[in-house]
């Protein structure tokens, strides 16, 4: 299964409003770690090496 | 400094050859008495060839350096008589701790398997560990150490190699028909082969400091990242033997080295671990920095590098000295069967093969352990934090905590001297693996299976051999029948080896597993002992 890069979110304005509203009154560095957190235990949740690594290029990321 | 332990001081012999000034040719010479020199020529001993030792010092590590052994170097300095005492004297331990900040993030239990004679890991300092080996050396008649011989240079001849060497009576020359290059980290060996050694160089640096105290502490090994007595940086705790702890601390770059080994900025930093009330000795202190790297050939025609020449490693899973110890667990019985003419030369470029893998799988870990505990941008210091934060409450988060991941050996799942399985098998023994331990009796008395291996190839057959020895060319296997020559009392082997009736193992005198059948034929276990020895 490749990465999903079609909506898959129900109600994609309500969870953007959630995102940001999650770190609202947050420190930056705070929310910064926070980010760090969301991204290992999507990564984790998501599990498959291979879109893991599509994820990576597709943020942008160098890929080895 | 150095309160619970007295360094001995070999004396500088000097040598007939040098005092008569006739060229001796030598079968090995070895150069460097650390933990790998040492080892090196206890296992040419052990394989039957002659080796002198020269060593530009006159005593072991000056202060203790590695502290951490695992159990397949362990397995090896026990076939040559030296392992039981380690493991007396040294610490074992199996329960690491992790601690971000004030909190205790999560544990580990190494959870050592039952039934290995072995134990998974033991702490002792290195000077314990060389002088139990110079002891076992002056057990042997064909070994000699030399002390106060500095190598200063070295030329390669057609079949030989020609060395000139310091000592106090001045400069002479030697003649070997093979060399073992163990002169440590900075060898001059390389730089005389014009070897490359690259790798990467970590920008930080180390305070390691041994203290002797009395403690309730449990021999566990303590790791702490950003802890509140030495801010943004990671500190560790670890017992060794005589009441002497490890305490490792990370300094920065910026740290200048010279200052920080001062007892006035050495003792605050260990205060604020210990706390104030705490009775302690300092007995040694030193500065280190660390780099990953590794030479690119281990073999420079009759030069053949081993340890910390060969590869150098972050002292972080403690891989130095016990990866340095399986470079010569592979290298000792290549060369006496080169030596002895039974096998090609080629034999030797599987120990490049076959080490360079383990040296890179040994870099990787040791390199990504320092990523993890030494972030490179604050973006990677923050994901470090998060997988520390997440690791107390969220499982998936543990495993990605890396304080240094522990030694265990690399398999040569590639190695050119394999054959392939045939058939299917279950478990670790895959060929190119290090056989696994078990318990057997022997003639009735309780032993260990890797006791009773070693010494040469083995075929290993479970059940009635059918023939006592297996040879190709001039190299003997030597056959045992688990059931008659051993008892599989507990029926561990049979487990390990994933054994059935008939089934057969090829297994080299280093204890690797060289090929696996489920039936014994003699034709087909020749064929891979042929390639064993790339023949
Ligand atoms: C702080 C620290 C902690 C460590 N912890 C661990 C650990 O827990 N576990 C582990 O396995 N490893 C550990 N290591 C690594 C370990 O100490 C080394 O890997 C090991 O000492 C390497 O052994 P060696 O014999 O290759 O080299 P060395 O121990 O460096 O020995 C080289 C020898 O060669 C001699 N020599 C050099 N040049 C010449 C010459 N020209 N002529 C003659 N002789 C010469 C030197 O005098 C020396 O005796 C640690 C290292 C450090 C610094």
């Amino acid at each position: 299964m490749p990465l999903e890069t079609k909506l898959n979110i129900a109600d994609p304005d309500g969870f953007y409003q959630e995102l940001i509203d999650s770190q609202r009154d947050m420190e930056e560095a705070d929310a910064e770690l926070m980010n760090c957190k969301l991204v290992l235990l999507l990564a984790n949740h998501i599990g498959d090496r291979d879109i893991l690594r599509e994820a990576l290029k597709h943020a942008g990321g160098r890929i080895g | 400094m150095l309160k619970t332990y007295q360094y001995p001081k070999f004396g500088y012999t000097p040598s007939d050859e040098q005092a008569s000034g006739r060229i001796r040719r030598h079968q090995v010479v070895v150069i460097g008495a650390g933990p790998i020199g040492l080892t090196a020529a206890l296992d040419c001993a052990y394989r039957g060839l002659e080796a002198v030792v020269l060593d530009d010092n006159d005593t072991v590590s000056i202060g203790s350096r590695a502290v951490c052994y695992a159990k397949r170097p362990l397995e090896v300095w026990d076939r040559l008589n030296c392992g039981e005492r380690m493991v007396d004297k040294g610490v074992g331990w199996k329960l690491g701790r992790v601690f971000f900040r004030d909190r205790e993030s999560y544990r580990f239990d190494l959870l050592p398997e039952p039934d290995h004679k072995m134990p998974a890991m033991i702490n002792l300092q290195q000077y314990y560990l060389e002088e139990y080996m110079i002891a076992e050396i002056a057990k042997q008649k064909t070994i000699e150490l030399r002390w106060k011989h500095k190598l200063i240079s070295l030329k390669q001849a057609d079949d030989h190699v020609v060395l000139t060497v310091e000592t106090p009576s001045g400069i002479f020359t030697m003649e070997a028909d093979w060399v073992i290059a163990c002169d440590g980290a900075n060898s001059d060996v390389r730089k005389m082969v014009n070897a490359e050694f690259t790798g990467r160089f970590f920008q930080d640096r180390f305070l390691i400091v041994d203290v002797v105290m009395k403690a309730e502490f449990p021999a566990e090994r303590w790791f702490w990242f950003d802890p509140p007595f030495h801010r943004h940086q990671s500190a560790l705790l670890h017992k060794q033997a005589d009441d002497v702890w490890r305490l490792d601390f990370q300094l920065g770059w910026d740290a200048d080295p010279v200052e920080e080994k001062k007892p006035e900025k050495v003792i605050p930093r260990v205060r604020a671990m210990l706390g104030d009330d705490r009775e302690f000795e300092l007995e040694w202190a030193s500065i280190y920095q660390f780099a990953c790297r590794r030479i690119d050939n281990f073999r420079y025609g009759r030069v053949l590098f081993a340890g910390d020449a060969a590869h150098q490693v972050s002292p972080f899973g403690a891989r130095g000295a016990n990866t340095g110890v399986q470079d010569i667990d592979n290298l000792a019985w290549k060369l006496k069967l080169v030596v002895d003419g039974v096998a090609p030369i080629g034999l030797l470029d599987t120990y490049n093969e076959e080490r360079a893998f383990a040296a890179d799988d040994n870099l990787l870990n040791s390199s990504r352990s320092t990523d993890f505990i030494t972030p490179k941008s604050p973006t990677s210091r923050r994901y470090r934090d998060a997988v520390l934060e997440l690791a107390e409450s969220h499982d998936f988060a543990r495993p990605l905590v890396n304080s240094g991941r522990l030694s265990t050996p690399t398999p040569y799942v590639h190695s050119s001297l394999n054959t392939p399985d045939m058939a299917p098998f279950h478990g670790r023994m895959v060929p190119g693996t290090n056989c696994d331990d078990a318990p057997v009796t022997i003639a009735g008395k309780p032993g260990w299976f890797l006791n009773a291996i070693g010494d040469g190839f083995v075929v290993l057959t479970f059940g009635a051999a059918p023939s006592r020895e297996v040879a190709f060319g001039k190299v003997k296997a030597r056959v045992i029948s688990v059931g008659d020559d051993l008892i599989d009392v507990k029926g561990t082997l049979a487990a390990r080896y994933d054994a059935r009736p008939g089934t057969t193992y090829l297994i080299r005198p280093d204890q690797h597993v060289a090929a696996r059948w489920r039936s014994f034929d003699p034709t087909t276990i020749e064929r891979a002992l042929a390639r064993a020895i790339a023949a």
